[in-house]
């Protein structure tokens, strides 16, 4: 794949030439029932100021990061379907402006399937976005009322029709499952019913409770149900049949694409390349500017849109949190999101972030990792660690082990320094 | 008993010799004693938590070279009234206690007076006194001076040989009822106690004031059922104080005074100890017989150790000290004891250089009860067992073990008297101490008798205890096991009969009597295996009976029972901490609570598990925990993967900890959850 052989060790002190940046619109007309995300009720229209500040963190940002190129943009939120086709734009030539942003890079666009998204759809991809993931959750109009969108099935399916023939190929549809009363049946309906129009990129999500939503509150109180744990597995193992019965390869836990349509954005972020996140409570991975340059930083942006507006506007960026991620972490964070991708890790991509120690030294000696190879769940081959069809679906109750495994290795063999033969230095930042 | 009197035909002589001492020391007139005219008191724990201490008080204690403050040599025996107040839960003996303060001048009388004693929660949500509270009281009664020494006793059976040892320092009691709720299990009790002791029994009926009182119907339940005469009871109402006063009268009248002579050798019985971090044990002795003093050698007869008295005193609001203390008196000792366990309760001490046989009746505490505890995280274990031995240092009867499980790492075996007493340990245990406390559900000491030759001579004996379930014997090496059982008592109205009858037979008890105390209210006796009302019995009986069925055990023996050893299984393979003695008519029951509780507590791993309870090798309960069918998160971008990153950790650093029984992962929280009492 052409990403891993342009990515450079980010323990090698080179600066990247390759970043996906994540632009966050915190903004949504109304609030999900089972969303927790950061996202605000916009009180008045700021989109001028929202416009100038988004810029100006992108700038900074780009800035600090050194990057030379960048390979992908989305937009998330919130809802930036809400957002002036004339903002995507003017923050697509910031970013061109400042460094390589190729034609062929992928411009992610969320969209919510209203008349109002829809009727922008056309100056989105005028803009510069060529990639839609839309969030369509239910074929059901009763389901999408007790979910709290703003959407009939109806208006979904234009959206789809509208979007496909706009980007044809590189449109997204995500859909949910394990919402309240949802059955086994009706869920393979809906499947067949959205297979019939969708296009080459389906998002599986499960509907998870989160504390602190109204969905939540309404389960605990008995208002609502939602399906057992064994009815949610089952339905997820039903999806995947389906999909792939109907062409589409299951590339991630919860992707799946047919005709080679993968998100090249998401599979970045799996493969544990760095990453820039812009506006408010977007997140980002990558290894800024001074200090050497060589520990990547997970970094926060300030959750609360007024406040992230005024930092921005005070000293540029809105950065809230930054943590430097030392050798352990980035290796975890590798590990638990590259064993997300059906492909798993491969020994050149673990490689590029453990140079000394391979990946059948740090699993295939111990005897928790033997029994998931033995049982066939966990796979580890001239290819590289990852998940059989069957693992994938238990990989969270796997992902421990491998962890404690990783942290003893790691720990038992003291980092040897590279920096002898030019190619790496040791990456001294301890894990407290 | 028998001691006291052969003392007794001395007692005009000692009485003589007594007088003539008295006229001969010049009497300290106390400025209190102007003041209240006919009373002056001294307390002895009331007055720590009283800020009440006068200018005069203060004088005594302070140790200057001016003559003796109080001659207590002017109190000969036939002036000193011994007594203890025993009563069910809440029917008014603290109330009492406080009232008798009142009236000879103890305490002043203030809304705050409200039963000064009971200062733990246990204590004050059940109404009950825990540690025993000894006061002197001065009352004057018909132009005599007279020494009332009120020694409080403990308020459960848990206590009973306490209260036993603290009623053999006495020669009456005031058996106080409620005049509304009548006659209840523990007044039962604590009669019995106080019949066998041949003590005078002054039956007083409280909380006349009450509108539902029914002073008569309890009379003639105090008729039926304790064989007194209506005509001796006293109808008083604590709270008001109405004939509070007649109550001090019938002391002085009715009680006969303690049968010593202070020209035998010096004897007393230590009914009562306490430690102090800096003067050591103080403990409260009753003089049998002579007198002690300051810088007298003096023995404990159970352990023959020496010691020199380095302070006696009469108990007051604060230890008041004396020079001396005489036979029939009452008060505190401090000898340079370290441990309370030097002063164990029923012990006699005596003079060294005159020896005397030990007062009979001395037992040392015998743990009934068991129960683990274990800090919830090995880092605590130092704080907890320094709050532990704190805690033992002012209770000897609590026996501890170093244990250690592997589920729950080092903690300890604690024996207790019985449930109250472990509970109260427990609430002074998180009172001290302030963090959370593993507490195991209680078993009791089950014995085995060895049929082995071999093994009677490993063991030194035939007869074994078994305290730790792992070290059952196995049937083949025993002819027969045993299992402690109590006596219970059971009070209450006849509408709850049927109910409390199938409850007690549920536990495998047998009915021993029942009788009609009145025309509603039944009492039931019962011969119960201690197990079997360890756990949840007292609160299931109040629950049915809404509150009314009153309770109480006496320890019966051990009795043969069919025992057997229950191994839990996780996918085949047994769990050590795990293994419960059980009898064999319970085994399915707790086998299958148990597999309930362990299912409901392990979480679902990629592989099916086997949870079962079995005898030998065979399975008598089984509960299955379903492999986990899915278990990813099946979103995972856009947002921050820091949060499910620290999740992971988590759960990482959890497995580590996690124990394992064969294949399957066990947390702790399961372990607790099993092992642990039950919250109520």
């Amino acid at each position: 794949s052409p990403w891993s052989s342009l990515w450079r060790d980010p323990v090698s002190g080179e600066v990247p030439s390759l970043v996906h940046s994540l632009l966050s619109w915190p903004y949504c007309l109304r609030r999900c029932s089972y969303c927790n995300f950061n996202k605000y009720i916009p009180r008045e229209n700021n989109s001028h100021v929202m416009t100038d500040c988004l810029q100006r963190e992108t700038e900074t940002l780009l800035q600090l990061s050194q990057i030379s190129s960048i390979t992908s943009v989305f937009f998330g939120g919130g809802t930036p379907s809400l957002a002036h086709p004339s903002t995507i734009a003017a923050i697509l030539e910031t970013v061109s402006r400042q460094v390589k942003l190729p034609a062929s890079a992928e411009v992610t666009l969320e969209v919510n399937p209203t008349p109002m998204g829809m009727s922008k759809l056309e100056d989105f991809c005028r803009a510069g976005v060529n990639r839609l993931s839309i969030g369509v959750q239910s074929l059901q109009d009763n389901d999408l009322g007790v979910l709290g969108r703003d959407h009939t099935s109806h208006q979904a399916l234009e959206v789809i029709e509208e979007a496909q023939r706009l980007c044809p190929g590189r449109v997204s549809v995500d859909v949910m499952f394990g919402r309240p009363r949802q059955s086994v049946e009706s869920w393979e309906k809906e499947l067949s019913d959205l297979l019939r129009v969708c296009d080459d990129h389906v998002s599986l999500y499960q509907l998870t409770l989160e504390r602190g939503t109204q969905l939540f509150k309404q389960v605990q109180q008995g208002e609502v149900t939602v399906p057992a744990e064994d009815v949610m597995a089952e339905m997820y193992q039903c999806a995947r049949r389906t999909l792939q019965q109907n062409g589409f390869l299951q590339y991630e836990v919860s992707n799946f694409a047919r005709n080679n349509a993968v998100s090249h954005h998401n599979m970045s972020y799996w493969r544990g390349k760095q990453y820039i996140g812009v506006g408010p409570g977007a997140h980002g991975r990558f290894v800024p500017l001074g200090d050497g340059g060589v520990v990547r930083e997970a970094r926060t942006q300030t959750l609360e849109p007024d406040v992230w507006i005024h930092e921005v506007q005070q000293r540029g960026h809105g950065t809230r949190r930054k943590i430097q991620l030392c050798h352990l972490q980035l290796l975890e964070e590798v590990l638990v999101m590259g064993m997300r991708m059906t492909q798993g890790i491969n020994h050149n991509h673990w490689a590029l972030f453990s140079p000394q120690m391979n990946l059948q030294e740090v699993f295939g000696t111990t005897s928790d990792v033997h029994q998931l190879l033995q049982k066939g769940y966990l796979i580890l081959d001239d290819r590289g660690l990852r998940c059989s069809w069957d693992g994938l679906v238990l990989l969270d109750s796997m992902l421990p082990a491998l962890l404690l495994e990783l942290e003893t290795q790691i720990q038992q063999r003291p980092q040897r320094n590279h920096s002898a033969d030019g190619q790496t230095q040791t990456a001294n930042s301890q894990c407290e | 008993m028998l001691l006291e009197k052969a003392a007794c035909s001395d007692r005009k002589n000692m009485a003589a010799s007594l007088f003539r001492r008295v006229s001969q020391l010049k009497v300290y007139r106390r400025k209190i004693h102007s003041h209240s005219l006919s009373c002056a008191v001294f307390r002895h724990r009331w007055m720590k938590r009283l800020p009440v201490v006068s200018g005069s008080f203060r004088m005594f204690s302070t140790h200057t070279d001016k003559q003796e403050t109080l001659d207590l040599s002017k109190f000969p025996a036939d002036k000193i009234r011994n007594f203890c107040i025993i009563a069910h839960i809440d029917h008014g003996k603290s109330t009492l206690a406080d009232r008798l303060l009142e009236m000879t001048g103890a305490i002043a009388k203030t809304e705050k007076n409200k039963q000064v004693l009971d200062k733990l929660q246990v204590e004050r949500e059940r109404g009950i006194t825990v540690k025993a509270q000894t006061a002197s009281l001065f009352y004057s009664h018909q132009g005599e001076q007279y020494l009332l020494n009120l020694i409080d006793t403990p308020g459960h059976v848990d206590f009973s040989y306490e209260v036993s040892r603290s009623i053999s320092a006495c020669q009456g009691v005031l058996l106080i009822v409620d005049a509304n709720q009548g006659i209840q299990a523990q007044t039962v009790a604590n009669f019995y106690l106080a019949f066998e002791a041949q003590l005078t029994i002054i039956p007083i009926l409280n909380k006349i004031d009450l509108k539902n009182a029914d002073p008569k119907r309890v009379e003639s339940q105090i008729e039926k059922v304790f064989d007194i005469p209506r005509d001796d009871c006293i109808r008083i109402s604590a709270k008001h104080g109405t004939n509070v006063e007649m109550v001090l009268q019938a002391v002085v009248n009715r009680i006969p005074p303690p049968a010593v002579s202070s020209d035998d050798p010096f004897r007393a019985l230590v009914f009562d100890s306490n430690f102090d971090h800096y003067r050591g044990v103080v403990a409260n002795i009753a003089v049998f017989g002579g007198r002690v003093r300051k810088g007298d050698k003096i023995v404990s007869a159970h352990l023959g150790k020496t010691y020199e008295v380095n302070e006696i005193g009469l108990l007051r609001p604060d230890e008041h000290p004396t020079q001396r203390l005489y036979a029939g008196q009452v008060g505190y000792i401090i000898a340079g004891m370290k441990d309370v366990k030097e002063a164990q309760i029923g012990d006699t001490l005596y003079l060294q250089e005159q020896p005397v046989k030990a007062l009979p009746g001395f037992k040392p505490a015998k743990a009934m009860v068991f129960a683990g505890m274990y800090p919830m995280d090995q880092s605590e274990y130092p704080g907890l067992r320094s709050a532990i031995e704190r805690l033992t240092l002012n209770d000897s009867s609590v026996t501890v073990q170093k244990d250690s499980s592997l589920a729950l790492g080092a903690g300890w075996r604690l024996g207790f008297l019985g449930l109250l007493h472990m509970e109260v340990f427990n609430q002074r245990l998180e009172q001290e101490y302030n963090a959370s406390v593993i507490v195991t559900a209680p078993t009791v000491p089950y014995k085995a008798v060895l049929s082995s030759a071999k093994l009677i001579k490993e063991h030194g004996s035939e007869e074994i205890t078994i305290v730790n379930p792992a070290q059952f014997p196995d049937r083949s090496v025993v002819s027969e096991y045993l299992e402690p059982m109590v006596l219970g008592t059971i009070l209450a109205p006849d509408a709850y009969t049927g109910k409390i009858m199938a409850l007690c037979s549920n536990r495998r008890a047998i009915q021993k009597n029942m009788v009609y105390i009145d025309d509603q209210r039944v009492m039931m006796k019962y011969l119960f295996p201690l197990n079997e009302i360890v756990v949840d019995f007292y609160d299931l009986l109040k629950s049915l009976s809404s509150g009314y069925a009153s309770f109480d055990y006496e320890n019966a023996g051990y009795q043969a029972a069919d025992l057997i050893k229950m191994d839990i299984l996780l996918n085949g393979r047994s769990v050590e901490e795990l293994i419960t003695i059980v009898h064999r008519d319970r085994a399915y029951n707790t086998g299958k609570a148990m597999c309930e509780r362990l299912k409901d507590s392990i979480p679902r791993q990629m592989f099916e598990i086997a949870v079962q309870a079995a005898i030998g090798s065979k399975i008598i309960a089984r509960e299955t925990i379903k492999a986990y069918r899915k278990n990813v998160l099946a979103k995972c971008y856009g947002g921050d993967i820091t949060r499910k990153m620290k999740l992971l950790k988590r759960q990482a650093e959890g497995k580590k900890k996690m124990r394992r029984i064969g294949n399957v992962e066990v947390p702790k929280d399961a372990f607790i959850n099993v092992l642990k009492r039950k919250d109520k």
